[in-house]
């Protein structure tokens, strides 16, 4: 059974009818639909077992406690992580980056240099603009070829004694190339440099295991992996982590404190002050259950010929543009592309109409539409629950799409 | 098909998009100002010769989508023999009433863009 088939029925938003069609949902890389199990766990945790949690000394702290961790257990695991130490929740993708910005950037001395890419989404950009701007230090990056591909002799030319951190994505949200990440994580550790490594297009979608990609930290969203909004986590090599001075105070993250200095909690409590997304990691915690049901390597390969479909159909249509590594190249689950003579935006208006939801502008990477030349594109990204008729539809779509407007 | 992007946008935004009036350069040119639509990236510039306290001529150019277009072409038109005060107090609606279309509130930046670019232009 295809796997669309086999997920559908747990999706019920997949039912929606769109402006008179049913909805064709092509936008989960910006943010996943949530099957049924996830909503329910949400549920039922508020239902029967909330409390804060950690220090209410009763039935249902216990119970949300003993939730809370178990989730971090179950993403240790899902992530091939050495420890449960080493597994921090956050917001998302954009905290667990300003989190390892904020305290490598106390760090950082004028002269320094932090290395991203030209791919990279704004999340990984911004914040080390400001930990470098109050420093000294410069941002510098290394720019994408032809095909969408990163340069990798350019890689190597900008890396070197200067180099403190270099920051990049996993999977490009636009062009859905997948970097090399034991790769350019050991060039960077031979210079001694830090590895921050934004996951958020790489984690619901390809089986991950770090203790092999050799970066130093890790960081993804819940929600774009079928859980729910405002958790997401921040993975550190634990030396990595214990090397970390925390920037963010406030109750949880201590063991004692005085009126004038304290005493930092174990990890990973040191890094989560306040009351956590209690029933947003229980979610998350059933969103790993349905992944790892289905696999994450069949997962990858249902999405892996999505986007191959995908680019070879949208390329046989004239006037359609894709953008980023051609079909034979292994992409994340992510195709960009425009229409002659449209704006990105009237292209995913004119989809909505019939039901189909891309995602149109610049994608949060106006970097990159600079090198590419274009003000935005539209694209259309996939999950469990995509299928292949789905793709069929888009670009029946957009075969007629340049005479509507 | 066409009569689902009438229904989406309306046919004066069809039609100026198409054949905007007031798209171009402007070598006269006194005032100029640009700016962007933060969600998209589209980008207008509006361009005035403004002599005598009075808007001579309007043009713009830029990267934009149908709305954005239709709503600069319009913006350009209205303000046109104008005085400067008077084109200052030009309002979202007065666009809106023009364009004859329910644009809704994720495209309203869309439309209200360019009169945010006419206002920079026209500050002293």
């Amino acid at each position: 059974m295809k796997m669309d088939e086999q997920t559908r029925p747990d999706f019920p938003i997949l039912d929606r009818i769109v402006n008179g069609h049913r909805l064709v949902y092509l936008d989960s890389a910006a943010s996943s639909q949530k099957p049924r199990t996830v909503i329910e766990a949400m549920s039922q945790y508020y239902a029967t077992s909330h409390a804060n949690v950690h220090r209410s000394i009763h039935t249902l702290g216990e119970e949300a406690t003993a939730l809370y961790e178990m989730a971090r257990d179950r993403v240790q695991r899902f992530i091939g992580a050495a420890s449960r130490e080493e597994v921090v929740f956050t917001r998302g993708t954009t905290d667990g980056i300003n989190l390892v910005a904020d305290a490598v950037g106390r760090t950082l001395r004028p002269g320094d240099e932090i290395l991203i890419t030209d791919l990279e989404h704004h999340s990984n950009i911004i914040p080390w603009q400001m930990a470098a701007r109050d420093r000294g230090a410069t941002v510098r990056s290394v720019p994408v070829t032809g095909e969408g591909l990163l340069d990798l002799d350019a890689f190597e030319r900008l890396l070197g004694p200067r180099t403190r951190v270099v920051a990049f994505a996993h999977v490009s949200n636009v062009l859905g190339t997948i970097l090399p990440v034991a790769r350019l994580s050991a060039q960077a550790r031979r210079v001694g440099a830090l590895t921050v490594v934004d996951g958020a297009q790489a984690a619901p979608h390809l089986p991950l295991d770090m203790s092999s990609l050799e970066c130093d930290f890790y960081t993804f969203s819940s929600h774009k992996m079928l859980g729910p909004t405002g958790v997401g986590v921040l993975w550190g090599r634990r030396a990595a982590l214990e090397a970390l001075e925390p920037t963010r105070g406030g109750g949880e993250m201590i063991k004692e404190v005085w009126i004038d200095r304290a005493r930092w909690n174990d990890l990973p409590w040191r890094f989560e002050p306040g009351t956590p997304p209690i029933a947003e990691a229980v979610g998350l915690m059933a969103a790993i259950e349905y992944l790892e049901k289905l696999g994450m390597e069949r997962v990858a390969e249902h999405e892996r010929a999505l986007a191959r479909q995908t680019v070879e159909v949208l390329q046989a249509i004239p006037g359609v543009r894709v953008y980023g590594p051609g079909a034979s190249v292994d992409r994340g689950a992510v195709v960009a592309f425009s229409v002659e003579g449209l704006h990105p935006h009237d292209v995913a208006a004119l989809l909505d109409q019939e039901g189909i939801a891309v995602r149109a502008g610049h994608h949060c990477a106006q970097p990159l539409m600079r090198s590419l030349g274009v003000v935005g594109t539209a694209r259309a990204s996939f999950s469990v629950y995509s299928s292949s008729e789905e793709v069929s539809l888009l670009a029946h779509a957009l075969a007629s799409l340049r005479t509507r407007l | 098909v066409t009569s689902a992007a009438g229904a989406l946008y309306g046919e004066v935004i069809r039609e100026r998009w198409r054949r905007p009036r007031h798209r171009g350069e402007l070598p006269a040119a006194t005032a100029v100002a640009e700016d962007v639509n933060p969600l998209c990236g589209d980008r207008v510039r509006m361009l005035l010769h403004v002599a005598e306290g009075t808007v001579r001529a309007a043009r713009f150019t830029g990267d934009s989508c149908a709305i954005c277009t239709a709503a600069a072409d319009v913006v350009a038109e209205l303000v046109e023999g104008r005085t400067v005060a008077e084109a200052a107090r030009l309002a979202p609606d007065d666009v809106l009433g023009v364009l004859q279309a329910d644009i809704r509130p994720t495209r309203m930046r869309c439309a209200t863009l360019p009169i945010s670019v006419l206002q920079q232009a026209l500050r002293p």
